[in-house]
């Protein structure tokens, strides 16, 4: 989940017979299953709190490639570097799909970068954590993507058009990574002794900031009931944390490997494992700024963007140039 | 036959494997979100081209090594690149000009080698050359745009070409190997491939509005692996880092 505690309008969801008609055409729609597009009416609400999510989501990917590329210069084979390179093209190629998503909503590209650093919109909170061995590279396309497919496949059918599409092709990929990050932990769990170690050092690492990813407990959120009478939140953070828990859990014990949590068990009744929560405190440090890697993060996404500024300006300034030639020559 | 053979298919893979590896050094931190995916996309061919290139090599020997194996157990001396590509990125600016004159080098390359008595080669340069030419057209826009963009873009530009033209001329040197696949039809004589990348560097640093250095002079040394720049170890030693630490591991 790349976009988490997305604020609405926080005011709570109107019944139909409180719009107007404007808004109840709107509500009937989504109610309906139907796709608002770019063109159509929205509540400035809608507009705004899609703005946010689409845009938090758009920023993950970009600073999601830092943890990952920080391992393609020391990928062990060939095959492996070229998957993790393909891997890392489609995190940007996912965050180009969603700001151009972002810009049907009125807001630029450049907007929404300049708003990621200097620190006024978020990421998620998973890229501030370290990619420390090899076995990293698994457990971050295992646990990370996982948990990111559990709240995107639902989102494929979210009220809002260029979204809905942006993640079906997004959705595809995702699988994709979920799949190789799998086969890596296969490959460690099944390797030698410190391979093993690796693996079993990732997963405890990386188990609990992937349940973080979905977010404290929403059941009492104004703003993610809002965002859910929208459909642009589908489900709610604990129902998907769930699913992903039930999900890994098997995964885990086929691997040999043991999640880090004295209390997971499974629960005959609920037909679901029972788990412990992450440290949330842990959480809302990371997102006030203080995971183990936030400022090394900004520093790099910071830098590339101060460093590349004369490529942009040069391409600009020859473009125009270009333009004015081909003008002159008319 | 077969060492020179071996040789000259070491050239070709450590050329794409140096500078894809350089290459990939930039994810996540280009000018543009393109950038990132297109430099993405570069490092990948030429990540590909090294593995076609150097299991080629491995078979040749016949000594059970594989693209993997010569890529990460072989030490500096061993490797048969360039120095221009082993050169670091520098800024984008030098990045892109180091691509250029490497893309404009190989194009003239692999599209002699389509023509190789050898037909595993031949069909690698057919294979690869669909890819460099799309490289090629990109890096000469990129070139050309910035070269004439800004004052600060073309300066940089300009400090990238003086820069790296003393390692151009190595691109173009011959010597036993290369008179070796001669002689038997495999692959061209470098020398006869200067012609057409000089007329073609020129249109190019024309329309980039940027001089070409009027010294000739050549670094050596690369190919022949006699002495590679200082770089080209660090580089290895983040390379290989795994394989080396953990000799028995598959991954």
């Amino acid at each position: 989940m790349y976009a988490q505690m997305i604020k609405s309008t926080g005011k709570g969801v109107k019944s139909l017979d409180e719009m107007d008609p404007e808004e109840r055409a709107f509500q009937e729609r989504i109610n309906a299953g139907g796709k608002i597009e770019p063109k159509d009416w929205m509540p400035d609400g809608y507009r705004k709190t899609l703005i946010r999510q689409i845009g938090q989501h758009a920023h993950s990917e970009i600073v999601g490639q830092l943890p990952e590329g920080n391992w393609i210069t020391r990928a062990p084979t060939l095959e492996r570097k070229a998957i993790l390179l393909a891997k890392v093209q489609d995190e940007a190629g996912h965050g180009l799909y969603l700001y151009c998503a972002a810009e049907t909503l009125g807001v630029s590209r450049d907007q929404l970068t300049r708003d990621l650093l200097s620190g006024k919109m978020k990421y998620s909170s998973i890229f501030n954590y370290p990619t420390l061995t090899w076995a990293d590279m698994g457990a971050v396309g295992w646990l990370v993507d996982g948990a990111a497919i559990m709240n995107q496949v639902p989102l494929q059918r979210t009220s809002y058009g260029p979204y809905a599409r942006a993640m079906v092709r997004i959705c595809k990929e995702e699988s994709f990574h979920q799949r190789q990050g799998f086969d890596i932990m296969m490959k460690m769990a099944n390797g030698n002794e410190a391979q093993r170690k690796m693996a079993q050092d990732a997963l405890n690492r990386f188990w609990y900031p992937s349940l973080m990813m979905f977010g404290p407990s929403d059941k009492e959120s104004v703003h993610s009931a809002q965002s859910m009478a929208w459909k642009i939140k589908m489900n709610t953070n604990d129902e998907l944390r769930q699913k992903f828990v039930d999900q890994t859990a098997p995964q885990a014990a086929y691997l040999g490997l043991t999640i880090p949590d004295e209390h997971l068990e499974w629960n005959e009744e609920r037909g679901s494992y029972d788990f412990s929560e992450p440290d949330w405190e842990e959480f809302f440090d990371v997102l006030q700024g203080n995971g183990p890697c936030s400022v090394d993060r900004m520093e790099a996404r910071n830098k590339a963007w101060d460093d590349g500024r004369w490529v942009r300006e040069g391409l600009l300034a020859h473009a125009e140039k270009k333009r004015a030639r081909k003008m002159a020559a008319e | 036959m077969s060492e020179p053979l071996f040789e000259f298919l070491c050239r070709m893979g450590d050329n794409t494997l140096v500078l894809g590896h350089r290459v990939s050094e930039w994810c996540g931190v280009a000018p543009v979100l393109e950038e990132d995916i297109a430099l993405a996309n570069t490092a990948l061919d030429l990540i590909g081209q090294t593995t076609l290139w150097l299991n080629l090599a491995g078979e040749v020997e016949g000594k059970g090594r594989d693209a993997d194996a010569l890529a990460f157990r072989r030490d500096v001396w061993e490797f048969r690149n360039v120095l221009l590509v082993e050169q670091p990125n520098g800024d984008f600016g030098q990045t892109m000009m180091r691509q250029f004159l490497f893309d404009l080098w190989h194009k003239g390359m692999l599209t002699a080698l389509q023509d190789s008595s050898h037909d595993q080669i031949a069909a690698i340069a057919e294979k690869s050359l669909k890819e460099v030419t799309y490289h090629l057209e990109r890096t000469t826009d990129t070139v050309v745009g910035l070269g004439d963009g800004t004052d600060e873009s073309h300066d940089r530009m300009q400090n990238a070409l003086d820069r790296l033209y003393p390692f151009v001329g190595e691109m173009f040197v011959s010597d036993a190997i290369d008179t070796a696949m001669m002689a038997e039809g495999i692959a061209p004589d470098p020398a006869d491939l200067r012609p057409a990348f000089d007329a073609r560097l020129d249109e190019v640093l024309s329309d980039a509005t940027l001089i070409r250095p009027t010294s000739d002079f050549a670094h050596k040394g690369g190919k022949s692996g006699q002495r590679h720049s200082e770089h080209l170890g660090h580089m290895l030693s983040q390379m290989q880092w795994l394989q080396r630490a953990y000799p028995d591991a598959t991954w």
